[in-house]
């Protein structure tokens, strides 16, 4: 009987971690391949602009990944990448101190992130409908401040945005990258650690067995899309930082990429399964193919989408048979 | 609001006002009357309808014309959103049907087979995200975003990453041509009757209904849930297919980033504001259309407004909510219980009165 047990939960483990263990290993697979096949390919550089370049895709890919553990989704990300862009760019050009600024920008997305939770929490509606007007309202808003690109020559913002921090002979990072692996830190404390991350859980596998075993189904929902238009903001500033300009159609389809990084890390979208590490592997693979892309330099940028699309069918279908295999054996027991 | 109900009723003791009023087509088109009216407010001569040499012309004929993909679209998003589906892949499937016919008309120059094309292309992509959602069991979002990711990459892979442009008259007159009306508003009517026929008057329609109340009861009383669906999806391709070919002949070109950009979004609102709920089950094919003609009423107001034309997306964000909450129990509970409340007082006053 207990040895029953024991081998139970060692399967459990394995089903657990196997789509993070599959994306790692395609990273690495795809990393050695391009060293192989690109001379100046393996380089710490190149591993470390996969960060810089992605810093802000993998704190909305956090954000991400909470709503779709509670089994929501949020489709707005993207648009508020432009929305925050503009909102920066045309504060920093009226000379608003830009800490003020970045303060600002932050209550922004945590103000639309909430009232989108009170709509889909209180009125029960469709996450993706409300998500989706959040989407179209955000790019339109980002528009009515100005349909024109803004440039950004703030001292403190291009300061920022060119400091580099080495961290080995040769290599460096940027501070964008710092604050993105904090996000991903906290998150993967707050799912793991703390009664909030527990109950994100227990919606995601069912939120009526939530509701009645008294955890605070209604507060958590709000408070992830609260997270989701947190890190959304945050992630725009990151862009922003990192592009210094602000235009409404910044990060078109963003949005869906994130929600592929989630896909390909893990994340299993009917929600309660899946690891806050997992988005960040899911970001850098696809990051990786970019830069495989780029390396080549005959094929096109297009092929980066079909790629995507190609890794995120592939991953599906394996979410779909641990899935199968975990039903199988509970109809066994 | 439930006080003039209640008067209306009394009123008008024939059923037919208040079958009209209960049918769900009534909001839909209340909200459409009134944009129409907004409209004919800001511009006097909006309903205007001239005739030039045999055709009808105006602000109405446009509306109309231009509404058509969206249209035939949101048709196919409805019957796959009764079966708690989504297909967000339209526009990409859009965008591929518009490069391959047209790549197919530079290259032979036959207009049929550049039809046919543009239709396979839909069967195809249709097939494709009915095998994951119904055969494999992926959910149709996730499903259907594979497509929707890789879908613009293979129409620029398609077209080299050019924009095509071709010049065959019979081709363009598919999306630009008129016999009294424009003749994409003919391919609507019959795609509108069409599919109206297999849902209502074949025994399909129910069972896309009860998919989408209950698949596990459906699957008890004998019903093919998997290949309904896969059905539907094949369905929903072909109309993206169709209205693919209706936009690239109507800009006379096959532009892989922009053809279709945002449809699928416009088609779900569509649906949405004609009635059909997201959680699957009952749908409602007239409200669709009235839908698709309300989103392109206001598209079009935007545009005479004079007003940047992506501040449409801001407008649209506000009524898709205001309607969403119009939609909701929740929000309709609050809103009934004060009106009940000021009803209650009427009776009362009139109770004192007596």
């Amino acid at each position: 009987m207990s040895e029953g047990l024991i081998k139970k939960r060692k399967i459990k483990l394995n089903t657990a971690y196997i789509s993070i263990y599959a994306t790692v290993g395609l990273f690495l697979v795809l990393f050695i391949g391009g060293s192989i096949l690109y001379s100046g390919f393996f380089s710490l550089q190149v591993f470390s602009n996969l960060f810089i370049d992605n810093a802000y895709l993998i704190v909305i890919a956090i954000g991400e990944t909470f709503t779709i553990l509670t089994a929501g989704i949020d489709l707005s990300v993207g648009a508020m990448i432009a929305f925050v862009s503009m909102i920066t760019a045309s504060l920093l050009k009226d000379g608003v101190n830009p800490f003020l600024v970045i303060i600002i920008v932050l209550i922004v997305g945590i103000i639309f992130g909430t009232v989108q939770g009170v709509l889909i929490q209180k009125f029960n509606l469709h996450p993706w409908i409300v998500t989706l007007a959040g989407m179209f309202f955000a790019r339109g808003a980002s528009y009515l401040i100005s349909i024109n690109t803004i440039t950004i020559d703030n001292y403190i913002f291009s300061s920022i945005s060119r400091f580099r921090i080495p961290i080995a002979p040769g290599t460096f990072t940027s501070i964008n990258v710092i604050i993105s692996l904090l996000v991903v830190v906290s998150a993967i404390y707050l799912l793991k650690y703390t009664r909030f991350g527990r109950t994100i859980y227990a919606i995601g596998g069912s939120e009526n067995s939530a509701m009645l075993m008294g955890l605070p189904v209604a507060k958590t929902k709000i408070l992830v899309y609260t997270f989701s238009g947190f890190c959304s903001a945050l992630g725009g500033l990151l862009f922003t930082i990192y592009t210094l300009s602000g235009y409404g159609l910044h990060c078109n389809g963003t949005e869906m990429d994130a929600i592929a990084a989630c896909v390909i890390g893990g994340i299993l979208l009917t929600g309660g399964f899946g690891y806050a590490i997992g988005p960040l592997f899911g970001v850098l693979t696809t990051g990786i193919i970019q830069s495989l892309i780029m390396f080549n330099g005959t094929l096109n940028s297009w092929w980066t989408k079909i790629a995507v699309g190609m890794l995120l069918f592939i991953f599906i279908v394996l979410q779909r048979v641990i899935v199968i295999r975990n039903e199988r054996k509970f109809v066994k027991q | 609001m439930q006080r003039e109900v209640n008067k209306v009723e009394e009123k008008n003791e024939n059923s037919i006002l208040k079958r009209f009023y209960k049918s769900s087509i009534f909001w839909p088109l209340v909200c459409l009357i009134l944009l129409l009216i907004f409209n004919l407010i800001i511009n006097p001569g909006f309903l205007n309808i001239k005739i030039k040499s045999g055709h009808l012309f105006g602000d109405l004929i446009d509306i109309l014309n231009h509404s058509v993909p969206l249209m035939l679209i949101s048709l196919g998003m409805t019957i796959v959103i009764a079966t708690q589906g989504i297909d967000i892949s339209v526009g990409s499937i859009i965008a591929i049907s518009a490069c391959v016919s047209a790549t197919i008309l530079a290259s032979s120059g036959s207009v049929i087979m550049a039809i046919i094309a543009g239709i396979v292309v839909g069967v195809i992509c249709g097939m494709w995200n009915g095998m994951l959602v119904s055969f494999i069991g992926v959910q149709p979002m996730v499903g259907t975003l594979i497509l929707y990711i890789v879908g613009r990459g293979v129409a620029q892979l398609i077209t080299g990453g050019q924009i095509l442009t071709f010049t065959n008259k019979s081709f363009i007159f598919i999306g630009t041509g008129y016999i009294v009306v424009p003749f994409a508003v003919y391919i609507a009517i019959a795609c509108v009757l069409l599919i109206y026929f297999i849902m209502r008057k074949t025994a399909l329609g129910l069972f896309v209904e009860s998919i989408g109340v209950n698949s596990t009861a459906s699957r008890y009383s004998g019903i093919n849930a998997k290949k309904i669906i896969f059905s539907l999806y094949v369905i929903c391709g072909i109309l993206a297919g169709i209205a693919g070919i209706i936009i690239c002949s109507n800009i006379k070109s096959a532009d892989a980033n922009n053809a279709g950009l945002w449809m699928e979004l416009d088609a779900i609102l569509a649906t949405v504001i004609g009635g059909t709920s997201m959680n699957g089950g009952r749908f409602y094919l007239g409200g669709t259309v009235v839908g698709a003609l309300f989103i392109q009423t206001l598209t079009t107001t935007v545009y005479s407004m004079g007003v940047a034309p992506e501040v449409i997306l801001v407008v649209k964000a506000l009524v898709v909510i205001a309607v969403c909450l119009l939609q909701s129990p929740n929000f309709r509970r609050i809103f009934i219980k004060k009106s009940k409340a000021v009803g209650s007082n009427y009776k009362v006053e009139k109770v004192a009165k007596v």
